[in-house]
């Protein structure tokens, strides 16, 4: 339904990275469209950040290919300048005030918007004539989300941005790169563990899991893929059988099931027929329930709290 | 607003129907614009196009070059008509589902129907899902 044809930003052939015998990205291939936004979800150490410092040519492969806008980006100027990467542990010069870096990236970022960046810096509270050094690690944040936003750079990387933003300031952020990606499209990909919060902004899930790619597809795609069927056991049991079931838990004669493949009106039909009830798996639960059914932990007899 | 575990293109193009089925967005006036639903319910704006395309795939919203979407003569009529072949399997089904599990009975059920029906708005209104 959407027309607009799809143009490839980045495209990533057989990429592995290995530190010395541990092997952090193993054989990824995925391409990025153009002016999409994509949540890049993975457990600590799936390789999200070695595969996104690739990719701004910040760290080497061991092998494979890498090509952004059609080009190498090792030393590649032209290239970096449409980039930007906020990344976690972002760097500053010891005696750095905000100003400091945002003049920095004013000079580096072509499409650099300053009265973007003005006001963001007022949103976010941004004590402008304190040291970076002194900041508070949400404050710090801010700065990156800052350069991040008014860069406007045509391929955005954040790299878990919200790192002690409270509830608010991660809302701000939220809403105002909706905004200006609305206003100034570009490709955005957002590394988080805050699955549920980015559910909503992110076009597409690449999930990564153990250096691989476990996902790569329309978040809204993915989102009616599986639900939790719970209600007394034995007749949850004979309504999911021949199903593919990811994940059990059972608290007393009561189970909730989840299973994967979206419910047909029959389905529903049988489901409130036999005195079940469907629960809603959010995008989280569907991701760290992939994760765990790729890996093979089968908690199927796992007695818990039902959710 | 939005719920979980389901297409939130689906979501986005029933909230436009919604207001199109109560009224409150009449035939030929001017439907909210993608980005004004992505704003509104912050989500991604190609989700929310996803959304309004799929309704001038069913003729409920047509374009009008260089202005907007506008809501198509007759769309309400045709809404109305899909809502209520639905309503026996969205609502009829589950509540006579919950009425066998109490020992309620058609009869029974119906004769609570027309009870609630001519009760006060404020005794069925506590009642109604959030």
């Amino acid at each position: 339904m959407m027309t607009t044809p799809t143009e490839t930003v980045i495209e990533v052939a057989g990429l592995t990275k290995r530190y010395r015998d541990t092997v952090a990205v193993d054989d990824v291939s995925f391409a990025i469209e153009k002016d999409r936004i994509y949540g890049l979800l993975g457990r600590n150490g799936a390789g999200k950040t070695t595969v996104m410092s690739i990719l701004t040519a910040q760290n080497f492969a061991t092998s494979g290919d890498v090509r952004v806008f059609g080009q190498h980006p090792y030393e590649n100027a032209k290239v970096l300048r449409r980039m930007c990467f906020v990344r976690e542990s972002q760097r500053y010069p010891d005696d750095a005030l905000p100003s400091h870096a945002f003049a920095t990236a004013r000079l580096f970022f072509p499409r650099w918007n300053q009265e973007l960046a003005d006001r963001l810096v007022a949103d976010f509270q941004l004590p402008m004539r304190k040291r970076i050094k002194k900041l508070s690690r949400g404050q710090l944040s801010a700065v990156g989300v800052i350069i991040g936003i008014a860069s406007r750079a045509e391929i955005t990387f954040f790299d878990e941005p919200y790192l002690g933003l409270d509830a608010v300031a991660r809302q701000i952020f939220y809403d105002r790169l909706l905004e200006d990606y609305t206003e100034a499209p570009r490709t955005v990909i957002l590394s988080s563990h805050l699955i549920d919060e980015v559910a909503n902004l992110i076009e597409r899930v690449l999930v990564i899991d153990r250096g691989r790619i476990l996902m790569n597809e329309e978040t809204d795609a993915v989102r009616d893929r599986a639900a939790n069927i719970v209600g007394e056991t034995a007749a949850v049991e004979a309504f999911v059988r021949g199903r593919e079931v990811i994940h059990r838990e059972s608290l007393g004669h009561v189970s909730s099931v989840t299973v994967l493949g979206a419910l047909t009106d029959d389905d529903r039909r049988e489901v409130a027929a036999s005195g079940l009830d469907i629960a809603p798996v959010s995008l989280q639960q569907l991701i760290v329930r992939t994760t765990q059914h790729a890996n093979g932990e089968h908690p199927s007899t796992q007695e818990g709290a039902l959710r | 607003m939005i719920e979980e575990g389901r297409a939130l293109f689906l979501q986005i193009a029933e909230s436009v129907e919604d207001a199109i089925v109560d009224g409150s967005l009449t035939e030929e006036s001017q439907a909210p614009s993608t980005n004004e639903l992505a704003s509104f319910y912050r989500i991604n704006p190609a989700t929310a196009a996803k959304g309004i395309a799929m309704l001038v795939d069913k003729g409920v919203l047509y374009k009008r070059r260089g202005i907007g979407m506008f809501v198509a003569p007759g769309a309400r009529a045709t809404l109305l008509a899909e809502r209520r072949s639905a309503f026996a399997d969205r609502y009829v089904q589950p509540l006579l589902a919950e009425a066998r599990k109490l020992g309620l009975g058609p009869e029974e059920l119906a004769q609570l129907v027309r009870e609630r029906a001519s009760a006060p708005v404020a005794a069925s209104a506590s009642e109604g899902r959030a």
